[in-house]
């Protein structure tokens, strides 16, 4: 699904990528894991396409197709989801009709008609139902006002519309108390199938206790260093990251 | 001959063509005196510091209406807020058009200014109202010297108009190029409710400068809501200057939309006479090309217990130019006063300009008073998170650009006139998304 080959990229002349490689399967749930500042929202930005960043060496591919080339618009249209640490506020477009701007424009790109507007809102409410949102936040501005829970449930609500074959969520468990973050979990899983994959940023092992991943990585000042399975997480709970310092030394 | 002495020297044929018995005719004759004295306003006035009229006052205007022109109503439709029913006093060329209009007498007064003026049974609120809250400067004593028509709407007392009023200025350009002078009164007495939404439509290339005066006068508990469409040809110009007097309790709110036109100068004047009274002064500004708009604002807090809101933004493209200059003055007496004024501006294009200039006077010490004013471009992080979500850089440009306007638009409380201002908007920024308000 998603391959990152020798990927170096970085910001304003500061190298922060260095050397990534990465290779996701359909069907897999990887993590990357790793200190403030080792590179996991960037390689998160990145891989969605922020033109801030410059690609200095190295490929992603999506499908065996490169998407460096493409607008971050074009690699949505290809199936890549992001989910924001931080979302942005949007008043006077409600919830409701951001999606549908969004679905729209999606369909658009690939030279298909809007989505009737009954088969819309019957998703919709599917979606919302899955995700415990109430029918009033739809009706909200698009973030405005919304606590960290209800942005980052949101921000799944969008995922769950738009049906990415790659998710990335940066850093979702930020801010979430335990409820929400089962929602949120839950909401992920059921999402899960055989054709779409998932990557999971985080800085903690909490949230991987509900989004149980196949496979973690670990980032270490823009290289991964460490590659294992799920209980690689339980490990760096337990002793941190200081360790694998020491051992790369 | 310059313009000034062209108008200065015609003036004795333009009294002479009215009725010397006139309650006005020495407010006219004194305000020529003025203008002629204080001439056009230049640079070196700090109010007019990035506002030059020079390039508009070069040209040959015609100052009297020759002949009467006539318009379709079919024609011109689409510049009324035409999906709801209103009352409507349309001018074309200066000149009532009585077939465009529909006025009314019934409970409240809706009619033309030239009937208030020539007429006795109104001459008692002329001789209370007309030429009281409007300064002795420049072009406001050049509009009263040359005061004859425009809109005059009086309600009585405990009184709410019914529907919106529309006022609506066209100019054909049979003339050559056309001075226009419009004088609007309007007089909410106590416990009343008005809405009221202008325009100053140009139909045709020929340049027109439109120098308008409207005085608003808010009793005690009166409701006024007045919006202004800015939205005329490239040769239009427009100085719009708006006298509000409120009394206590009143609320009066002013949302100008400058969507285009050549010059464009509002000057927006409150005084605040009596307590717990709310101001509401509310601007979106969407420009391009070498297009300028001025909003020149005063707040005069004098009474304790008020309150003021401005809210003012604006999007500027190409080489289009903005000013915003917004004076609160809160006298001594003023305690408790809240005012609050934001300005905030985007500029899309690196030659796009912004002056914004808060000017803040207090002179109570029990008050809270906040203003802001922000100059940027559109934030990349919130592009970025539209892109993300599939949505074009050109269709995400657009949606935060009207998330942007969207705070002045929420108080509009015409929601048909909130919906043909939300499309004027999407179609100026060239979008075509579907915006739900």
């Amino acid at each position: 699904m998603l391959t990152v080959k020798n990927l170096y990229a970085g910001i304003e002349e500061k190298d922060i990528l260095k050397g990534i490689n990465l290779e996701i399967k359909a069907g897999e749930v990887h993590a990357i894991m790793g200190p403030n500042g080792s590179g996991k929202s960037t390689l998160s930005s990145v891989i969605a396409g922020k033109e801030e960043y410059e690609v200095t060496d190295g490929d992603i591919f999506l499908n065996e197709e490169s998407i460096l080339e493409m607008d971050p618009e074009e690699r949505a249209h290809e199936g890549v989801f992001l989910s924001f640490q931080y979302p942005v506020e949007i008043p006077g477009v409600t919830v409701t009709n951001f999606i549908k701007t969004a679905i729209n424009q999606t369909r658009k790109a690939k030279g298909l008609e809007d989505m009737p507007a009954s088969e819309m809102l019957k998703m919709i409410r599917e979606k919302s139902e899955l995700l415990e949102i109430d029918r009033k936040f739809l009706s909200r501005s698009l973030n405005v006002g919304f606590s960290g829970g209800e942005k980052k449930r949101n921000e799944i609500f969008q995922m769950a519309m738009l049906e990415p074959k790659l998710a990335i969520l940066d850093e979702t468990d930020s801010g979430l108390d335990i409820d929400a973050l089962r929602i949120v979990a839950n909401g992920v899983n059921k999402l899960r199938s055989e054709d779409n994959a998932v990557l999971v940023i985080t800085h903690y092992q909490r949230l991987l206790d509900y989004i149980v991943p196949d496979v973690v990585h670990v980032l270490m000042d823009g290289k991964i260093v460490k590659t294992g399975g799920k209980e690689l997480a339980h490990e760096l709970e337990e002793k941190g990251y200081d360790w694998l310092k020491e051992e790369l030394v | 001959m310059s313009l000034k002495d062209k108008l200065v020297s015609s003036h004795i044929v333009f009294q002479d063509s009215l009725d010397p018995d006139s309650p006005i005719y020495d407010v006219r004759g004194n305000a020529i005196k003025t203008f002629e004295a204080e001439g056009f306003p230049s640079k070196k006035d700090e109010a007019w510091k990035y506002t030059s009229l020079n390039s508009i006052l070069k040209k040959d205007y015609n100052i009297f209406p020759t002949k009467k022109s006539t318009l379709d109503f079919k024609d011109v439709e689409h510049y009324f807020i035409n999906d709801i029913d209103t009352y409507n006093i349309v001018f074309v060329d200066g000149i009532f058009n009585a077939h465009l209009s529909s006025t009314t007498h019934d409970g409240i007064d809706v009619c033309t200014m030239n009937s208030a003026l020539t007429k006795s049974k109104y001459q008692q609120i002329i001789d209370v109202y007309f030429n009281k809250i409007a300064k002795e400067e420049s072009l406001t004593s050049l509009n009263t010297a040359y005061a004859r028509d425009g809109a005059y709407i009086y309600i009585p007392k405990g009184k709410v108009a019914d529907k919106p009023i529309q006022i609506i200025h066209f100019a054909t350009g049979s003339q050559e190029a056309s001075l226009l002078q419009p004088r609007n009164l309007i007089v909410a007495e106590e416990n009343t409710e008005v809405q009221i939404i202008e325009r100053h439509q140009s139909l045709s290339d020929s340049p027109t400068f439109t120098n308008s005066v409207t005085e608003v006068y808010a009793a005690k508990r009166a409701i006024v809501d007045y919006y202004k469409i800015q939205n005329d040809k490239l040769d239009a110009s427009l100085v719009d200057t708006t006298e509000i007097e409120q009394h206590g309790e009143s609320i009066v709110s002013v949302h100008t939309f400058s969507l285009g036109g050549n010059i464009t100068r509002n000057n927006l004047n409150y005084y605040q006479k009596g307590e717990r009274i709310d101001s509401i002064l509310k601007g979106v500004t969407l420009i391009e090309g070498k297009q300028h708009v001025d909003h020149n604002t005063l707040v005069h807090h004098i009474e304790p217990n008020c309150e003021s809101h401005q809210d003012y933004k604006g999007i500027f493209a190409e080489n289009a130019t903005g000013v915003f200059n917004g004076k609160v003055v809160v006298e001594k007496e003023a305690q408790k006063t809240n005012a609050y004024q934001s300005n905030n501006n985007i500029l899309i294009d690196d030659k796009a300009t912004i002056n914004s200039k808060p000017q803040l006077e207090i002179f109570a010490d029990d008050v809270r008073c906040s203003h802001g004013c922000t100059i940027g471009q559109l934030d990349e992080s919130a592009l970025f998170y539209l892109q993300s979500r599939g949505i074009a850089k050109k269709e995400a440009r657009a949606l935060l650009m009207y998330a942007f306007a969207n705070t002045v638009l929420s108080s509009v409380k015409i929601p048909q006139l909130k919906q043909r201002i939300t499309k004027l908007i999407a179609k100026k920024i060239g979008v075509s998304i579907g915006f739900e308000i």
